[in-house]
């Protein structure tokens, strides 16, 4: 059984709103950068990077990518394909960070991200934005920025679709 | 993936996408932080029955820099002078830890014995078994070609000209099998009784004058290491005659595109089959080699031990 639970409208709203809150929670755009997970949330990092900068136009940075296949704890055969991290400006000292992901479950995927942020620099702050929570927390971490907060079983698989990747937008739960 | 014994073994998408990882690896070299935990809590084995200090000390690196333990076992120094089997060995280190056993062997099929004799669990690496196979080196090899030619994809239509001792070369196997699989197109060249007609069956052609091959104006030349210690009898009249017909002299340097680039796997022997003057050359790219020989071992490293195999 699948459901929509948002579809392109709605993803495209939630993440204006994320891009104005991300603003108002730095007090404007100064020393912010933006960086998304593979595979998903570099496209949702790339389309927050667009709508801050057309929010502010002193946002001029492009999103970047945080790999973190090298850090996880949770690997499977089928995500060893290890991809470029980017940073825009090369340097994360002293900025505001926010790491993007499509869904937040457990919660071991930000920690790895956080690992492979700090081989970096000295970030001033971390923050975390995701368009889904699901709950279900396997370690104390709890996002920033949220698209939509979708209680859902363990058993369930929650997918996020988005036009780059996958031909259009929508957040399907299926059981 | 679990072993890695031979390249036979690998389809081309396997070996590309071992390539793709070992591309990004190679990056973490220009990072402050070297260090990365995919392997914490792993142990890997060096068990080296040959003595080779580059192969193993790349290795060393390439299991340190993901996190892993590593231990260095070697024949000289070990109970193997004593005559332990293979195979007893091979548990002992497993029951010791061993999440992988990288093995260096004088004998052909070493690797292949560990890996499928049901003996162990533990990841076996081939790390060069007698005359037969060096996958590491070839993939290593692969990697500086993609990147001296600028291809984030196979070799298609590249000339590589692979120039010795053929016979003995496990170097040069694994490169042909390799190589032609990634749709490069393969000449290996040598004397008459150091190139074996199989490598035909392989993929390559062969080829009996260094001058006629070098006509060809290939891409890339790779010169061979002659392997003495693995030659009994009389494979060259003499030394000098190998040298005149066989090294990379300055000479045959010449006749070589200016966009041409130049391999050697090490140790090079100057002034026998490779001159001081091509070694030293803007064109060779032999420490390029040695640095991506790290990625590429991480590369195959993370994808044998990381995480659950499922």
């Amino acid at each position: 059984m699948q459901r929509v639970v948002l579809d392109s409208g709605e993803i495209a709203r939630a993440l204006k709103r994320i891009s104005h809150e991300i603003i108002e929670a730095n007090s404007g755009v100064s020393d912010l950068i933006v960086l998304g997970i593979p595979t998903r949330g570099i496209h949702l990092a790339n389309r927050i990077a667009k709508l801050l900068s057309e929010i502010d136009p002193n946002f001029t940075s492009d999103a970047g990518v945080l790999d973190i296949t090298l850090f996880r704890d949770d690997l499977v055969a089928a995500d060893r394909r290890i991809q470029p991290t980017v940073i825009p400006g090369d340097d994360i000292d002293g900025k505001v960070v926010v790491i993007v992901d499509d869904v937040l479950f457990s919660g071991r995927s930000a920690r790895a991200a956080l690992d492979a942020l700090i081989d970096f620099g000295r970030p001033k702050q971390v923050k975390l934005a995701v368009l889904v929570d699901r709950g279900h927390r396997e370690l104390p971490i709890r996002p920033d920025f949220v698209g939509k907060n979708l209680p859902t079983a363990v058993t369930e698989r929650v997918n996020v679709h988005l036009a780059e990747v996958d031909g259009s937008d929508e957040v399907v739960i299926s059981s | 993936m679990k072993n890695l014994v031979s390249i036979a073994d690998l389809s081309r998408e396997d070996a590309l996408y071992l390539l793709d990882n070992a591309q990004q690896l190679a990056q973490v070299n220009d990072r402050e932080v070297k260090k990365l935990p995919a392997l914490r809590g792993k142990t890997v084995v060096n068990l080296f029955y040959e003595n080779s200090t580059r192969t193993r000390i790349s290795f060393e690196i390439a299991a340190t820099r993901l996190s892993a333990d590593v231990i260095n076992f070697s024949a000289a120094t070990s109970s193997l002078s004593k005559g332990e089997s293979l195979k007893d060995t091979a548990q002992t280190l497993e029951a010791l830890g061993a999440d992988a056993i990288v093995v260096r062997h004088p004998m052909s099929g070493a690797a292949h014995q560990l890996a499928h004799r049901d003996w162990i669990n533990a990841s076996i690496i081939n790390a060069g078994d007698g005359s037969h196979e060096h996958p590491t080196q070839a993939l290593l090899d692969a990697l500086t070609m993609r990147q001296l030619v600028g291809s984030n994809d196979d070799l298609a239509g590249l000339k590589v000209l692979i120039v010795g001792d053929i016979r003995h070369s496990r170097v040069a196997r694994s490169n042909v099998l390799l190589l032609s699989k990634l749709g490069a197109s393969v000449q290996v060249a040598g004397p008459a009784t150091l190139v074996p007609a199989g490598f035909e069956k392989m993929g390559a052609t062969i080829s009996n004058s260094f001058e006629d091959s070098l006509e060809q104006q290939p891409d890339v030349v790779m010169m061979l290491r002659v392997q003495r210690e693995r030659m009994q009898g009389h494979y060259m009249p003499s030394e000098r005659e190998y040298t005149q017909n066989w090294s990379l002299s300055g000479k045959r340097l010449a006749m070589l595109k200016k966009d041409a680039h130049i391999l050697h796997p090490g140790p090079m022997n100057r002034g026998f089959e490779i001159s001081s003057e091509a070694a030293d050359d803007p064109r060779a790219a032999i420490l390029k080699q040695v640095s991506n020989g790290v990625a590429v071992r991480m590369a195959v490293l993370h994808e044998l031990l990381a995480g659950e195999r499922s």
